[in-house]
């Protein structure tokens, strides 16, 4: 029965995006005031229905329905409720459900909210139904979640017990809300090009934001997940996947920028256009790279050639239809005011040069090897150090430029002004680079100058704060600025402490033996047997110390999944906030003893603190747009007084 | 040509030749930082040099793996044609296991031992590395239709 509720919710929800998708486009037309009405009520309706298949697929999950296909292939009637709930997009026709649901949501968003022109949202919702259509017939096509299984096993296969965790729990929805999110300002960006409408960023603006919240959130715990799931100790890895989901929030953030820019004083309309399309094309790619298993991923839950081929499609139709709008409307885009070479959109301008660049680098890093698969049937992979290569020069200029953005004003900045303002903030780099070069072993040069530069970013933020302040001249859309570039200060300095100072150690231990990680001591004292609630796990015991003193005890695990058949290491950290001690345990190799892998990682939590830092700066900008929304209509349903 | 005209060629001209530049350096970049990969078949066919690095996929051969000195493990990876003894350093994956699919990042050392500084194994029971189903179906040892 549920089976078929959500296949019937599918097949309307399709009949609505259809509807949507021609009354939206019709809508576009002045006069074409029924259609408009017709587009939003079929908005809400397509909501409706893909809300009410993918509550009928959870609640499969949930109550262990084997006769459908997605149920019985990951889940079990043992896993507790929180992954029989997250088991729904822990597999690849749940999660695409996952992803129509999410446009469903930001395309019942546009129509309610009703942000600009009546047209420009009319249109808005036409380009929304278009990739509606396209992701239902995807779905219904090559991933029906509803696939019925006769006989109906009398258990489930169970969940990959690496994403049976927390984070992984949250991971993926919040990527999605990013991915996903940049869909709707794609749809603003080819209405404005479809109506004319230039001033579609100032409507497109809290989509914008609550994407790249969502993007920084996603890639944020992400990488967190990868370093306490998978034992490596890193944070980071090149994977492809991690490069799909870097590329689009790359774009976003050049996006944001660019488009403050095209908002206030008109300047590169064309270039932000652009950048939406791309920033969403991007998206696409990444979902195409993730879904059709031409990766070696762990986010590859099948190889499907006919799926790669779909989105295959649907990529060069989207992109190519976009580009193609682009082409024929741009040339007739009103041309912005012009700007001084010392202002805020020439930072602007720098900003999203560098962006890009890093975006372009990162995009041929990522399909370079398919390009090459494909020609020559040679096999290969990019490394590390070519990203790093790249990334490191262009995010040192991007670190260096930061803090003039938001001290230069528009069309014509002050740059004497602006360095006499930040001159603390050089004082305070300079300080910070010869302190970690004095005091820190290993002696880093390169340590010295990563830390001159995030001093410097951190502490103009600081000084943008108090003069902002101090003037009050401080709305949220100005602190938005102040936390993210602070943020990404903060990760910088994650990111360098963890590279430069990390210690390992990885040693044979039986019950009693110590290791030595760095400054700290590591005593193995056994191991024992626990039972969890759907896994049974061999448990050690280690004792930390430090100068004589015991710091941490630590409990890293070795989980069997009879269930699923398989076996996964859950670490153990103890974290100061200043540094993280991580142990993983290895194989037993008899008679007591245990390999031991432990890391000491300074600075390591400063990475996602601050990712965590530049999401709460979205945060602010997205409250400051919408606050701003809500006064202006209470302003006009309240009368004067 | 005006003034304006001329600068706009100007800007024209520098993107495109910044846009080349960067290109040629990517590519450059490129080609010192790709890993190959290998069947085990390839590594003895192409004599691959020693130290340079490459990754390599295959089955663990059964009854190949043995521990230590130390932390170490041995093993050996096979596609059926030929066969390269694998060192590595570390913990291995949790799935890790005799007759699966493995992924393994490294370089052979002077006496064809493929010393491995990253050993990469499929991330659940269904999943095989594309590499290795390739490797495995140029050595026909893949039934089309097997689940790996």
């Amino acid at each position: 029965m549920t089976g078929e509720i959500g296949q019937l919710s599918l097949a309307l929800a399709l009949a609505l995006a259809l509807v949507m998708a021609a009354a939206g486009l019709i809508g576009a037309r002045a006069d074409a005031v029924r259609a408009r009405e017709i587009a939003g009520g079929a908005a809400m309706g397509f909501f409706v229905f893909t809300a009410l298949a993918f509550g009928a697929l959870m609640f499969g999950f949930v109550t262990s329905d084997f006769s459908i296909q997605t149920v019985a292939q990951n889940s079990h009637t043992l896993k507790p409720l929180i992954y029989k709930i997250t088991g729904v997009w822990g597999n690849h026709e749940g999660s695409m459900l996952l992803w129509i649901l999410v446009l469903a949501l930001y395309t019942a968003a546009i129509a309610l909210a009703r942000r600009g022109s009546e047209r420009l949202t009319a249109a808005a919702l036409g380009v929304q139904g278009l990739l509606a259509i396209a992701f239902l017939l995807f779905i219904l096509f090559t991933s029906n979640p509803f696939v019925r299984l006769d006989p109906q096993p009398f258990e489930g296969a169970g969940l990959n017990p690496l994403l049976q965790d927390p984070g992984l729990a949250i991971h993926p929805p919040m990527l999605y809300f990013g991915y996903v999110g940049l869909s709707a300002t794609f749809a603003y960006a080819a209405a404005a090009l479809i109506t004319g409408d230039a001033d579609w960023t100032r409507a497109a603006r809290p989509f914008m934001l609550a994407a790249w919240i969502a993007l920084t959130a996603g890639i944020t715990l992400g990488s967190w997940w990868a370093y306490y799931d998978l034992g490596w100790g890193g944070f980071w890895f090149w994977d492809p996947v991690e490069n799909a989901a870097l590329m689009p929030w790359l774009v976003a953030t050049a996006l944001l920028h660019s488009a403050l820019a095209t908002e206030r004083t008109g300047a590169f309309r064309a270039w932000t256009l652009l950048l939406a399309i791309a920033a969403f094309s991007l998206s696409l790619i990444g979902t195409f790279l993730v879904r059709s298993g031409v990766l070696t991923s762990v986010h590859s839950f099948a190889n499907d050639p006919e799926r790669g081929f779909f989105i295959l499609v649907m990529i060069f139709v989207a992109i190519g239809g976009a580009l193609g709008l682009f082409a024929w409307r741009a040339p007739k885009l009103e041309r912005g005011a012009a700007f001084e070479p010392a202002s805020r959109e020439t930072a602007l301008l720098f900003n999203n040069v560098l962006l890009t660049a890093a975006a372009a680098t990162v995009f041929l890093g990522t399909l370079y090897p398919l390009f090459l698969d494909a020609a020559t049937g040679e096999k290969i992979s990019v490394g590390g150090p070519y990203f790093a290569m790249f990334f490191a020069p262009i995010f040192v200029a991007l670190l260096i430029l930061v803090p003039f953005g938001p001290r230069l004003g528009w069309r014509r900045g002050e740059l004497k002004a602006a360095l006499r303002t930040l001159t603390p903030g050089l004082g305070a780099a300079f300080v910070a680079g010869i302190a970690v070069f004095a005091l820190t072993s290993p002696r880093s040069l390169a340590a010295a100058g990563a830390f001159a530069l995030g001093a410097w970013v951190i502490a103009a933020s600081a000084i943008d704060f108090t003069k902002r302040r101090r003037a009050r001249a401080l709305n949220l859309g100005a602190l938005a600025a102040v936390l993210a570039h602070a943020g990404l200060g903060i990760t910088l300095l994650g990111v360098t402490g963890t590279t430069v100072w990390r210690s390992e150690g990885l040693e044979v231990l039986a019950p009693g033996q110590s290791m030595q990680v760095s400054d700290t001591t590591l005593r193995f004292d056994g191991v024992e047997s626990v039972q969890g609630p759907n896994y049974q796990a061999v448990r050690a015991q280690i004792e930390a110390f430090r100068n004589g003193h015991r710091v941490a005890m630590l409990a890293p695990e070795k989980r069997a999944y009879p269930a699923e058949g398989q076996e996964i290491s859950d670490t153990a950290i103890h974290t100061t906030g200043f540094s993280d001690l991580y142990v993983a345990l290895g194989d037993d190799r008899g008679g007591g003893r245990w390999v031991i892998r432990a890391y000491l990682n300074p600075l390591a939590p400063f990475i996602w603190f601050g990712g965590a830092i530049m999401a709460l700066g979205g945060l602010a900008g997205l409250w400051g747009r919408l606050r701003r929304r809500f006064a202006r209509t209470a302003a006009s349903t309240v009368p004067a007084e | 040509m005006t003034p304006k005209k001329r600068r706009r060629l100007y800007f024209a001209v520098a993107l495109v030749t910044a846009a080349a530049g960067g290109a040629a350096l990517v590519v450059t970049a490129l080609r010192d930082n790709v890993l190959y990969f290998y069947s085990p078949a390839d590594v003895a066919q192409k004599h691959v040099a020693p130290g340079v690095a490459f990754r390599i996929g295959g089955l663990v051969e059964k009854h190949s793996v043995t521990h230590g000195p130390g932390a170490a493990v041995h093993f050996a990876v096979t596609d059926g044609r030929a066969t390269v003894p694998v060192e590595f350093t570390g913990v291995l994956p949790d799935l890790f296991r005799e007759g699966q699919g493995v992924v393994a990042l490294g370089a052979l050392d002077g006496s064809g031992e493929f010393v491995a500084s990253e050993v990469l194994a499929k991330h659940d029971e269904r999943y095989m590395p594309p590499e290795v189903v390739d490797a495995l179906k140029r050595s026909g040892r893949w039934k089309e239709g097997q689940s790996p």
